[in-house]
């Protein structure tokens, strides 16, 4: 079992291995990474980096992508704002 | 030879081409506008949209003046995907002799009915965060603006159709002159006068006038709202930008009615090649970062060139054809086509129907004599 590691998103704690990526931690946190500028909700598509759909915000940082980004103890990300 | 069925065919659905056939309709004149693409394809889709009061000469500031004051009074008329902005522009100074050039602005600005403020190193910090601390200040025009110039553009002909003008977009013209046109497809119209409004193009259909391709690139950011409030220029722009002969890059950054960020801008003369080019896109944005650190932190989505149709005197040509007085040249604005697009119209339709302009129209004639400007 690997180690285990707890982040924020959007102020509710998720815990999940290390190497998760930050788009795994948003989504079993039952949150969408985005809105699109027509509302509608976006989640991870290609998941290598191209799409720009897991777009969230990570420690401040607006427009990072979940799928690329590892999980860090601590990690505050915000998909609501 | 056909009977002239056009007072006016506009050769040219840029914003300049837009708003030339807009005023010309609203004088009654029956009036046909051609474009070899759509509207505001050229150099209307790639510049940065800003809506400005410049003074590198007495006349360009009354073009400029005029042109602002045409557009902040169609404001409340603009629908919302022109996406107008009076975001007002601060001309930054980075140090002492840079906030002399400041207080020489302010003054003319102030003495010719521009409003215009005078900002200290705290109050920039507060104005703009972004900005990298120890600025010596800036001037506030609060009055500029931005807006999305190819909806514009497409705005403008929207209110020319309505008053009867007709629009052929993928119509290229081959040849104008002595009233009349040929297109591609061989076929001919005729008119009572013609406006060559294409821009960096236009000596291909009027050869001798002076305008060259100026090149510049520009870089777009996702959406960070506030993180740039203003139209931010650098004063060293007046050092670096008006160098006629090389390549130079300025800080220029607009915010967007998006949150998006437009990142300038570069100048180039003798590229012919729309690629975007690394070097001088880097030079640009290390410009950028330098005033701007936080930059570096931003996800840019799409960088982009176009052709500024520049005069050896930094002034557009307004007025008949030294050659052929059926033939109106509406084109050389460079840089500041979005802004002064609107009194260009004005002075064109004008010149056409024997009006006297508000302003004096002869800094602009075609037929002037053209001088390198002597402080570069």
């Amino acid at each position: 079992m690997s180690e285990q590691i707890t982040l924020t998103v959007n102020g509710l704690p998720v815990s999940v291995p290390r190497g998760t990526t930050v788009a795994v931690a948003v989504l079993l946190a039952g949150a969408v990474c985005r809105h699109s500028v027509t509302d509608e909700p976006r989640a991870p598509l290609c998941g290598m980096g191209i799409c720009y759909e897991c777009r969230v915000k990570i420690d401040g940082v607006a427009h990072c992508r979940g799928c690329q980004t590892l999980c860090e103890h601590g990690m505050n990300v915000r998909t609501d704002d | 030879m056909t009977t002239s069925s056009h007072d006016v065919i506009v050769v040219g659905a840029g914003i300049v081409g837009a708003a030339c056939a807009l005023e010309c309709a609203q004088r009654g004149m029956r009036v046909t506008v051609l474009d070899r693409d759509v509207i505001g394809g050229g150099a209307t889709a790639a510049g940065m949209g800003h809506i400005v009061v410049m003074d590198d000469s007495p006349a360009q500031f009354a073009l400029t003046q005029y042109s602002r004051q045409l557009w902040n009074e169609l404001r409340a008329e603009l629908p919302p995907d022109v996406e107008f902005e009076r975001c007002g522009t601060i001309w930054v100074a980075a140090d002492e002799e840079e906030m002399e050039e400041v207080r020489r602005k302010h003054t003319y600005y102030l003495a010719r009915g521009v409003n215009a403020g005078i900002v200290n190193s705290g109050e920039l910090e507060i104005l703009e965060p972004s900005l990298r601390r120890g600025l010596a200040g800036g001037l506030l025009v609060p009055d500029d603006g931005v807006l999305y110039p190819p909806r514009a553009a497409g705005f403008l002909i929207e209110r020319a159709r309505a008053k009867g003008a007709t629009l052929h977009p993928g119509k290229t013209v081959q040849r104008i002159g002595r009233g009349c046109i040929r297109l591609s497809d061989g076929s001919e119209l005729s008119a009572g006068f013609i406006v060559n409004a294409t821009g960096a193009w236009a000596p291909e259909l009027t050869p001798g006038l002076e305008i060259r391709k100026r090149k510049g690139h520009l870089v777009i950011t996702d959406r960070y709202p506030g993180f740039v409030r203003h139209q931010l220029v650098e004063l060293g722009y007046l050092k670096s930008a008006h160098s006629i002969s090389s390549d130079s890059v300025a800080f220029n950054v607009q915010p967007r009615k998006t949150g998006q960020v437009l990142i300038g801008s570069s100048r180039q003369y003798g590229v012919e090649s729309a690629e975007v080019e690394t070097e001088i896109t880097a030079k640009m944005l290390r410009r950028a970062q330098f005033y701007m650190p936080g930059l570096a932190q931003l996800s840019a989505i799409r960088a982009w060139t176009g052709f500024r149709p520049a005069t050896p005197d930094k002034l557009p040509l307004i007025g008949p054809s030294p050659e052929d007085p059926s033939v109106y040249i509406a084109a050389g604005h460079e840089g500041l086509g979005i802004t002064t697009s609107l009194a260009t119209g004005r002075l064109i339709v004008d010149q056409l129907s024997g009006t006297v302009s508000p302003i004096p129209v002869e800094p602009y004639l075609p037929s002037r004599a053209v001088q390198e400007p002597s402080h570069v």
